[in-house]
């Protein structure tokens, strides 16, 4: 059993899907990076701390 | 040739295709542009003298990028009628035929306002408007509006590339301060000697293009002058900015040595008429534009080393 031949356009189409995919996974790495960052901020509480707080 | 044959023509070659690949998207951002943006803006951040934490300032110059690359692709999307018939840039996605131009904007507009909620989420209001507002003074202001109405283009449409050091200062303190302004200024200043000599040795590209470009509406002995008035504002403004917040005796140092070096060749450009010119091909308005890249560089890397040399107590004049 042989498969199709790749056409041009199916490399092209994955390069562009793996190279979204990247930039998504990129992307979900630095916000979780950036939560971690504001959550253990000094200046950081939380709604309900802050509202004891007023 | 009209704006309006012209949009037609480029857009009749670029709807032939609907299969771009990630490097044909990715070209849109104008990444040689973002370099300058990412570095400018990143001495920005690093100069305030508010520490931000890592991750803070890394998703800050990438959001201020990704803002950077979305006008870019919005300019694409507006230009590509001239962009085809200037041979610097005819081989861009959209004259090239591999992205068309709903899909430029498309792409433009929507990280035009990802990047914007993302940098205000990431950092603060006042950053993401002054990004909001490069974006749309790139695009509209100088894009839509002066490039092709008026030969101070470069001179107007300068400052949006000369926003992002103070995007990135923003980011870190949150406010627009006086050593904000300054590098603002730098870039600012820098701009017109910057492309009047890449339009020098550009020859012909935007006659054919039909931009009011100094040369094309003042001729090229004009543009050779205002290359060396707007030089000659520069090195005062450079220089003088030594002695300020941003300064030092490092910044001091190179700053003399650059403007020395950019003088020189301002003063050579204007002393030669366009026989000389073309003789050696351009040989003085090529160094010049080299030198312009490595003057902007060094002034900003200045910058950052009287910031890190302030962290031991060594920066600035104190």
């Amino acid at each position: 059993m042989s498969f199709r031949e790749e056409h041009e356009l199916h490399k092209r189409r994955f390069g562009r899907n793996l190279g979204l995919g990247l930039v998504l996974a990129g992307f979900v790495a630095l916000i979780f990076g950036l939560t971690v960052a504001k959550v253990t901020d000094d200046d950081f509480m939380v709604p309900t701390q802050q509202q004891e707080g007023n | 040739m009209s704006d309006a044959s012209l949009n037609t023509a480029s857009q009749a070659a670029a709807a032939q295709t609907g299969e771009a690949g990630f490097r044909d998207f990715f070209a849109l951002l104008k990444p040689r542009v973002m370099t300058l943006v990412v570095f400018t803006a990143l001495v920005g951040l690093l100069a305030a003298p508010v520490a931000v934490h890592p991750v803070v300032g890394l998703a800050a110059i990438l959001f201020i990028a990704v803002g950077g690359g979305a006008a870019g692709a919005l300019n694409m999307w507006w230009e590509s009628d001239i962009d085809a018939v200037m041979k610097r840039t005819a081989k861009r996605p959209i004259p090239a035929g591999k992205v068309t131009r709903d899909e430029a904007f498309a792409f433009g507009i929507t990280l035009a306002v990802f990047s914007v909620v993302m940098l205000w989420l990431a950092t603060n209001a006042l950053a993401a408007a002054i990004l909001a507002f490069t974006i749309f003074f790139y695009v509209v202001i100088y894009t839509i509006g002066l490039k092709r109405w008026t030969p101070q283009n470069i001179v107007i449409g300068g400052a949006a590339g000369a926003f992002p050091p103070m995007i990135g200062w923003a980011a870190a303190t949150g406010t627009v301060s006086i050593e904000s302004v300054l590098m603002f200024a730098l870039i600012f200043m820098w701009t017109p000697p910057h492309f009047w000599a890449l339009a020098l040795f550009m020859r012909g590209d935007y006659d054919t293009a039909g931009v009011p470009m100094l040369t094309v509406t003042h001729g090229r002995k004009s543009t050779r002058l205002h290359i060396l008035v707007y030089t000659v504002l520069l090195a005062i403004m450079a220089i003088g900015a030594a002695f300020t917040g941003i300064g030092g005796p490092v910044y001091l140092g190179v700053a003399l040595v650059f403007n020395a070096l950019f003088l020189r060749d301002a003063v050579a450009i204007w002393r030669r008429d366009e026989d000389q010119a073309e003789a050696d091909n351009y040989r003085v308005e090529k160094r010049a534009f080299r030198l312009s890249l490595w003057y902007l560089f060094a002034h900003f890397t200045a910058i950052l080393a009287e910031a890190a040399l302030s962290g031991f107590g060594l920066g600035g004049w104190a």
